[in-house]
């Protein structure tokens, strides 16, 4: 079902964790639908993504996208961050099958949402920019057990 | 990969090697169409006959009641378009339930188009129906009352005579899915008042692509497959005598094996799932506890996703499914564990295991000890686990 590369990033994820104190972090997707991609950035003063990290909550392509994703955006600078669209994070990994091409979306919206609270957070403004539509807060909680 | 531990048996289970051996002469040696006139081919009309006898007797029922049929889901096809054409006139009222398999439900939505009347029966939290409700949905036009005997993602039983009795006091007929029960429980069709019942080899270690629908004499439903005279004109093409072979074998090896082989499932089943409770946290047991198939175990994972867990669980040589969303190609979990009552996060994180008899203690211990570490990797690189621990900390 998957290729090698969508298995290795699966697998050994890259960028898996938390950053404290982040520049910019985006949680999209919900759990309803079994998918929440959350990614934190850390970008310095040249406005260069120094470090990135990455949580996920889904199949094996929403972590591998999100992995994938993290790799394509480190260590480049913001516009050109931006610039990194599902399909290039699709073809890093050889291709997805196509009922998981959402995944690769949520990847690119995740970097996005990251992006627009770095944004806010320092009152700057991003071309090619906008709010991110996807958010999960208002999910119902899940009992406990 | 060397290790390879099959927990998925309740998808289909490994042909026996005495089902084989059984079936191969009627590849090879008595290859004859059993329509034939020729002694040589209509000696498998009688090897046909006692396969049906065979599989009647483990029902309680006559064996010109047993109709083969490609599997279970012509079975449930057959019974249910088939009895609303015949009773149609008598109402157009079908009653289910919200866990039935797909070729229930697809049947019963294919229905509803051509302008008959179901009412999908609700569950309780443990996958069991209310015989309440179902008493409250009759009406005077219902005319078939199809209920699965037992469900095949949490495994839950359901109270049949219970259900068969207030059928039977209503005049309706009663049809139940028992591809997932038949040679896993004890069944009699007489004494829990089944007028239809479907069953399917490949969930018995018999082959894939055979099954029978039990009708009971009097009921009048018709043929739904036309062409020759076979099955006494009620399901037309020529036998599929090898699988029929296989599937009376497989009943026969199943029936001598019941009582024995369900307590060793049984034991083994409580023991995989009282280590699961006890050494990992957040999880959830789906489906009753008492009332449920010997080889089921169902769980759900908080904070993790069903496809993840099977992926991993793959990499470890283990097989299992799961009602997550993502395995099942649409963006809804499972309908089961809905109707049970889960919310859409925790359905996507459920894992189904269905041993069979040769599943040991060691491999339950082994996917114990691999589902340990995996469920721990996969919460640590979810969000939700992130934000559960933050509010906790709080
Ligand atoms: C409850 C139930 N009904 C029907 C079927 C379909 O049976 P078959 O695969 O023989 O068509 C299955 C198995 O997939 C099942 O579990």
């Amino acid at each position: 079902m998957y290729t090698e590369k969508v298995m290795d990033h699966f697998q050994n994820p890259r960028n898996v964790g938390e950053i404290e104190d982040a520049s910019g972090v985006g949680t999209v997707g919900n759990a309803k639908c079994g998918d929440i991609m959350r990614i934190y950035l850390d970008i310095d003063e040249n406005q260069v993504i120094q470090d990135v990290k990455f949580k996920t909550f889904g199949c094996g392509a929403a972590v591998a996208t999100s992995s994938m994703a993290t790799e394509l955006v480190k260590g480049k600078n913001i516009q050109d961050a931006m610039q990194i669209t599902n399909k290039a994070v699709m073809e890093a990994l050889d291709g997805l099958p196509p009922v998981k091409v959402h995944c690769s979306l949520l990847a690119e919206e995740a970097i996005h949402a990251a992006l627009w609270d770095y944004a806010e957070k320092h009152g700057i403004k991003i071309e090619g920019l906008e709010k991110p539509k996807s958010d999960i807060h208002e999910e119902e909680e899940a009992e406990e057990y | 990969m060397d290790k390879l531990i099959y927990l998925d048996n309740a998808a289909t289970t490994k042909t026996a090697a005495e089902v084989v051996e059984a079936m191969l002469p009627y590849f090879t040696e008595n290859y004859g169409n059993p329509s034939s006139v020729y002694s040589f081919a209509a000696a498998n009309k009688d090897v046909i006959s006692r396969q049906r006898d065979i599989i009647a007797e483990a029902l309680g029922a006559k064996g010109n009641e047993i109709y083969f049929t490609a599997g279970g889901t012509e079975a449930d096809n057959w019974a249910l378009k088939a009895t609303a054409e015949a009773y149609g006139s008598k109402g157009k009222h079908i009653i289910t339930t919200k866990i039935e398999h797909h070729a229930i439900l697809h049947t019963c939505e294919y229905l509803e188009k051509d302008g008959y009347e179901v009412t999908y029966l609700n569950v309780d939290e443990n996958g069991i129906v209310k015989l309440e409700e179902l008493r409250e949905a009759i009406r005077p036009d219902t005319i078939l009352i199809s209920i699965m005997y037992a469900n095949n993602e949490i495994g839950s039983i359901q109270p049949i005579q219970e259900i068969g009795e207030i059928a039977h006091e209503h005049g309706i007929l009663f049809h139940t899915d028992a591809v997932q029960a038949f040679c896993q429980v004890p069944i009699d069709v007489n004494a829990c008042h089944i007028d239809m019942l479907s069953a399917s080899a490949h969930k018995l270690n018999g082959p894939k692509g055979i099954g029978f629908l039990y009708i009971r004499t009097g009921v009048k439903i018709r043929s739904f497959v036309h062409g020759g005279a076979q099955e006494r004109k009620r399901r037309a093409g020529t036998e599929n005598v090898t699988g029929i072979v296989g599937f009376g074998k497989a009943v026969e090896r199943a029936v001598s094996s019941l009582e024995e082989r369900t307590a060793g499932e049984k034991e083994l089943r409580d023991y995989f799932i009282s280590r699961i409770e006890a050494e990992i946290p957040y999880c959830r047991l789906n489906g009753d506890r008492i009332n449920r198939l010997p080889n089921n175990v169902n769980f759900s994972f908080r904070f993790v996703e069903g496809e993840s867990l099977l992926i991993m669980l793959d990499m470890k040589g283990i097989c299992a499914s799961s009602g997550s969303a993502c395995t099942s190609g649409s963006l809804d979990p499972s309908h089961v564990l809905l109707a049970i009552g889960l919310p859409h996060e925790i359905a996507h994180g459920s894992l189904r295991i269905t041993l069979s008899e040769e599943t040991t203690k060691e491999d339950l211990d082994y996917v114990v000890e691999s589902l340990k570490g995996i469920v721990e990797n996969l919460r640590g690189m979810s969000p939700l686990y992130e934000d559960f621990v933050k509010k906790q900390d709080k």
